[in-house]
């Protein structure tokens, strides 16, 4: 060897594998405008859609008048229901096994539904023709508060089921009734409420919210004739899927449909399901021959298409007085909207929110969520979130902050006293999951340490005293969350959706100058795929991360995989990549043996290449090998130098971590600072720790605007508020507090590599920490549970029914 | 979110702006930096059928002085008002409005007669105009007049500009040197409009409050100037009992609506405490 020949650590450095902080390679066309997003798909003699949305939250629809619209310079077709009978795509089925209108039939059931859609030349005419459309409502009466769906006299949302005592997961108790979804020993938990020395309940609700992704849904949609083929450009998390679903409810052969997700502008889980406009723009090219492109605006966005949460959690803790938690019982009432359209896997009507035990070692537990229709916008999606995950971290660690005021113990204690102990993993929890690792003493120990928990609750003490003596008029809040996620749906045992089994895909295809292509059937939406997945390959197969092209979203040329969403990637689709690198590694390993002369158990990996053991000279590299694949493979071996691996993932992964934030409260104003924020998460082996950080500074400022202000409000007569970024929270820059971050590693025993995906974590573990923040500011003032959001009206409400608001004295 | 149609004109002197007002008839609307009319526009609340863009006219852009008085052209926008040196030193109030609307993109373009002409309760400028005594100044085919900012408007979105008329300039009187001033403005976030504001601009002889004007901003159907308020602190040194009755005063006019920002009750209190906290900063400031 030469002094040219590097070091190791330089072929390492080369490399960019996993643990490297490489620089996301997507951003050089994001940071220069260069992105192709489904707008900049322009076509020749392409036509817009735009919607005629209803004002009335319930109302029948007696007349439809299209006569005005279509003389409307531009405006060639106006599509109503009554048009879609006859492709029968008046109704489409969702997601969670539940059908929901394209456009009104008959009656329409929220605010801003499709009641007809008009197509145009361009855009401006389109909207002239929605204006010029004139539609007749009856207006019914609106049901809007969840808590009165079941009523014996509310009004009849769906007509079409409302005779149907079944539903798709089981029987319906009233004719606004989804379903019911018990889990747990109900026996049994009541025995330990009953002996517990300690209880407490509370109703802890979950405000509607809404992902609200900087680019809206949108797509185009073109129909060749000819060849009869649909190709359709959206904005889909999961391309695959939406192919399957065309294919069933359009009636094409699914080869004849391609789906192309292309650059996607943030998805967190807007984009997962199938909303009328796509149904609109598919019919509207098919019948005028045109590609027609639609483009969802702001208002549309925030208030149609998909919204997340509103889940209402009547939350109940039973414990000694010691502070062991001896029974956990939650009675959910969801409120879905007009349709149960809920992106979840199809057994799951509740997603996985019976990771409600959380990070502690319930005994017993007992779950029942109802679902209910209300004349809202449906939806349901994981905004940035495993399925239903988020309300449920919120939920359990809301509660037992309540245990410990109730306790008089401090909320951190009560967590350590409680947490699931290292030696119990694999974990079964108490509502049926199966906890792959985790070290939760540890991580909140470190947590603890970091930011002097001790010496904050001295400070708190002080100020709390200065509060009283009138000497200042803010507060302080410590809010601690320690969470438990549940990732990487899903194993095909107990995951899929509409049928299809929820594993992932990768192909890799190495090219003889040792360069090669990946594709899986996953798709980023910001979360820098192309990056990361190629630094999985390198460590794996020593090729390094610039020599991969990573390649999603064209259901032509990419395998099937189930998408994006769920923080699954990494879990699943990540594990199809090492598996399908090690698939091309046992090949390559054949190829050395036969180059070097050796058996080839007596190669050894090493980096970039094999090397002969014992013989360190006796050494191929991996750019080598490629060359050989092609040119001159062993005797009897197929030439070429690729792999596909379908991953099912046995088991879920776990990401876990602990949250601490600080926060100050004038409660005059109710204005709030939030001084300090520490996040330490653990999600198994880090792939791109800067790519990680970043998710976690994203996933953190989502989880400050739901906790301190996003809400989708609806008044009585079911109009909805908030519907635009002037009063949809959207925090900016100058908002947005400073975000520390940490981390430990527990990787994932079952998974190839270890990771377990972290994207949502911060989401989910980060609105109760600020939540917690601002209940523990107001609870030495006899303050129990103060529901989101927390904006600053609310905070001095608070203060307000707590009595510490006076009026300046007029004389 | 997409308006419907429009002509378009651009004309180019403040002659030709009146003429076409005047003929236009009320289907006509001035244009300036339209960062609140297009956004109406798109949403389709405001339909008009001619934009007279006011941006081709020299004469109403621009910041001059006459003799104790700062005439302000209509076309004048916020930045352009933070990058003023004569602004900074006769009426940093403004500044300090100005930083406090919207973004740096909206104040490239946000013009301070589009502000003041709008008739929006939420816009900031209106109540600082009416703490300074500033007049409007309102030109129609019929000749030119003054209308002082405290009689100008008359209701959400209904002002003294009668149709065919335009807004030229503002004039303003050069309040005293050392006089104090303060903008308070809470908000939810930047480029939000506020949930409750108030101006104040003072002077201090004494250690007592000499004189006094304030503003209050989004806290009724139009921006009020609180005289009562004012009255309660003058000849007083801002001791704390004269503050809560100038609080108390002032939101005894107060009239807010409910909205995201929060309930009428709250948002008449906070804007009890935006005037105690600009009279004292005010206050701080004077010498
Ligand atoms: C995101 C955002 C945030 C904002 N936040 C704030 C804020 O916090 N505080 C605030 O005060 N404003 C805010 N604004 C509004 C902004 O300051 C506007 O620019 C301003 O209100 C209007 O000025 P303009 O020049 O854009 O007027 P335009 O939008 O062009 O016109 C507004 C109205 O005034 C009329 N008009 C304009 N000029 C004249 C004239 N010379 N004579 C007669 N009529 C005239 C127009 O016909 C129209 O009816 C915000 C705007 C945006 C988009």
């Amino acid at each position: 060897m030469n002094d040219m020949t590097p070091t190791r650590e330089e072929r390492e450095a080369r490399l960019e594998g996993m643990g490297c902080k490489r620089k996301r390679v997507e951003d050089i066309r994001f940071t220069q405008g260069k992105g192709n997003y489904v707008d900049d798909v322009k076509l020749p003699g392409m036509l817009h859609g735009d919607f005629v949305r209803s004002p009335h939250a319930h109302a029948r629809v007696k007349a439809i008048n299209t006569e005005a619209a279509l003389k409307v310079p531009g405006v060639l077709a106006v599509i109503t229901a009554e048009t879609l009978k006859t492709v029968n795509l008046a109704w489409m089925p969702t997601l969670a096994g539940d059908v929901q209108m394209v456009l009104a039939d008959g009656k329409v059931l929220f605010q801003n539904q499709e009641v007809a859609f008009v197509v145009a030349t361009d855009r401006y005419a389109a909207d002239d023709g929605i204006n010029a459309v004139e539609v007749e409502y009856e207006p019914l009466p609106p049901l809007v508060d969840p808590f009165k769906a079941m009523a014996p006299d509310a009004p009849v949302l769906r007509e079409d089921i409302k005779d149907k005592s079944d539903g798709a997961h089981g029987p319906r108790k009233h004719y606004n009734h989804i379903f019911e979804w018990t889990v747990g020993d109900k026996d049994l938990t009541d025995v330990a409420f009953r002996k517990a020395e300690v209880t407490i309940k509370e109703l802890i609700s979950y405000q509607r919210v809404h992902p609200s992704p900087l680019e809206t849904c949108q797509c185009v949609c073109s129909f060749d004739k000819i060849k009869g083929e649909l190709t359709i450009w959206g904005t889909f998390q999961a391309p695959h899927v939406i192919r399957t679903v065309v294919a069933l409810i359009a009636k094409l052969p699914e080869q004849k449909i391609h789906v192309i997700s292309p650059d996607i502008g943030g998805g967190f889980g807007n984009k997962v399901g199938a909303y009328p406009g796509y149904i609109c723009a598919a019919v509207a090219s098919i019948v005028t021959g045109k590609p027609v492109k639609w483009v969802e605006d702001r208002m549309e966005n925030l208030t149609t298409t998909s919204f997340a949460r509103d889940y209402h959690m009547t939350t109940e803790i039973a414990a000694t007085k010691e502070g062991k938690v001896t029974g956990l019982r939650v009675h959910v009432l969801a409120d879905h909207g007009a349709f149960d359209a809920c992106a979840d896997p199809s057994k799951w009507p509740a997603g996985f929110f019976n990771i409600v035990t959380g990070s502690y070692d319930f005994p017993t537990a007992h779950l029942a969520v109802d679902g209910v229709y209300t004349n809202k916008a449906p939806g349901g999606v994981a905004y940035r979130c495993s399925f239903r995950v988020t309300e449920a971290a919120y939920c359990i660690e809301r509660g037992m902050d309540i245990l410990a005021q109730k306790l008089n113990m401090d909320p951190a204690e009560l967590r350590l006293k409680n947490f699931v102990r290292p030696e119990q993993f694999p974990y079964h929890s108490a509502l049926g999951w199966e906890y792959d690792s985790g070290d939760y003493h540890t991580a909140m120990t470190k947590a603890m340490e970091t930011v002097d928990y001790a010496g904050l609750r001295r400070e708190q003490a002080a100020r709390r005293e200065a509060f009283k003596r009138g000497e200042t008029r803010e507060i302080m809040g410590i809010g601690v969350s320690f969470f438990t996620e549940i990732v990487g749906a899903g194993p095909s045992k107990n995951c899929d959706i509409l049928g299809i089994a929820m594993f992932d895909s990768c192909e890799i295809r190495l090219h003889p100058t040792g360069a090669g292509i990946a594709r899986m059937g996953t798709k980023s939406q910001g979360q820098g795929h192309e990056t990361t997945w190629a630094q999985i390959i390198a460590t794996e197969i020593g090729i390094p991360a610039d020599n991969i092209m990573v390649e999603e979203g064209n259901t032509d040329t990419a395998p099937y995989g189930l998408g994006t969403y769920g923080s699954r990637s990494t879990p699943v689709a990540g594990a199809a990549i090492a598996m399908a690198a090690r698939k091309i590694k046992a090949k390559a390993q054949m190829i050395a043996a036969y180059k070097l002369e050796v058996h080839e158990d007596d190669l050894e990996w090493d980096i970039d290449g094999f090397r002969v053991k014992g013989l360190p000279e006796k050494f191929l590299g991996m750019k080598d090998i490629c060359w050989l694949a092609y040119n001159s493979p062993p005797p009897g071996m197929e030439p070429g130098l690729e792999a596909v691996s379908y991953y099912d993932p046995p088991n879920m992964t776990y990401p876990f971590g602990a949250y601490i934030c600080v926060m100050d409260i004038d409660v005059d104003t109710g204005v709030y600072k939030v001084r300090r924020f520490y996040a330490l998460d653990d999600c198994g082996t880090r792939i791109n720790p800067m790519i990680i950080e970043g998710q976690v500074h994203g996933g953190l400022t989502e989880a400050f605007a739901i906790a301190m202000g996003q809400e989708i409000h609806y008044d009585e007569a079911g109009n909805v508020l908030g519907g635009s970024f002037m009063d949809f929270f959207l925090p900016t820059a100058v908002e947005t507090p400073h975000w520390e971050t940490d981390f430990t590693v527990t990787p994932s025993p079952h998974h190839p590599i270890g990771a377990k995906g972290v994207g949502e974590s911060p989401n989910v573990g980060g609105v109760p920490a600020f939540s917690n923040a601002v209940n523990d500011a107001f609870s030495f003032l006899g303050s129990v549970h103060i529901q989101m959001p927390h904006d600053f009206w609310r905070n001095w409400q608070a203060a307000k029914d707590l009595g510490l608001i006076r009026e300046p004295a007029a004389a | 979110m997409i308006p419907g149609q429009f002509d378009y004109h651009r004309p180019a002197s403040l002659a030709e702006a009146v003429h076409l007002m005047a003929t236009l008839g009320e289907d006509a609307r001035a244009l300036a930096g339209g960062h609140s009319l297009i956004p109406m526009m798109k949403l389709r609340l405001a339909t008009p059928a001619h934009l007279i863009d006011l941006g081709g006219i020299g004469a109403l852009k621009g910041i001059r002085r006459d003799g104790d008085h700062i005439v302000i052209g209509a076309t004048t926008t916020q930045h352009d008002l933070l990058a003023s040196a004569p602004i900074a030193e006769a009426l940093p109030v403004l500044q300090e409005a100005s930083r406090l609307i919207a973004d740096p993109q909206v104040r490239y373009l946000g013009t301070i007669g589009g502000n003041v002409a709008n008739g929006d309760p939420g816009n900031d400028m209106p109540a600082v105009m009416m703490a300074l005594g500033a007049n409007y100044r309102l030109e129609g085919e019929g000749g030119a007049r003054e209308v002082p900012a405290a009689e100008f408007y008359q209701g959400a979105y209904f002002t003294a500009l009668e149709p065919g008329e335009l807004l030229t300039a503002v004039v303003i009187p050069v309040p005293p040197a050392g006089h104090g001033f303060a903008y308070e403005k809470l908000k939810r976030k930047v480029g939000d409009y506020a949930t409750a504001a108030a101006a104040v601009v003072l002077t201090m002889a004494g250690g007592r409050v000499a004189t006094c004007r304030i503003g209050l901003t989004n806290l009724a159907e139009v921006p009020l100037l609180a005289d009562a308020a004012a009255q309660a602190v003058i000849g007083t040194d801002l001791d704390d009992a004269s503050l809560q009755r100038a609080a108390a005063a002032a939101m005894a006019i107060m009239q807010p609506a409910a909205d995201g920002r929060g309930s009428p009750d709250y948002r008449r209190h906070v804007g009890g405490i935006m005037v105690q906290r600009a009279l004292k900063r005010a206050a701080a400031r004077a010498s």
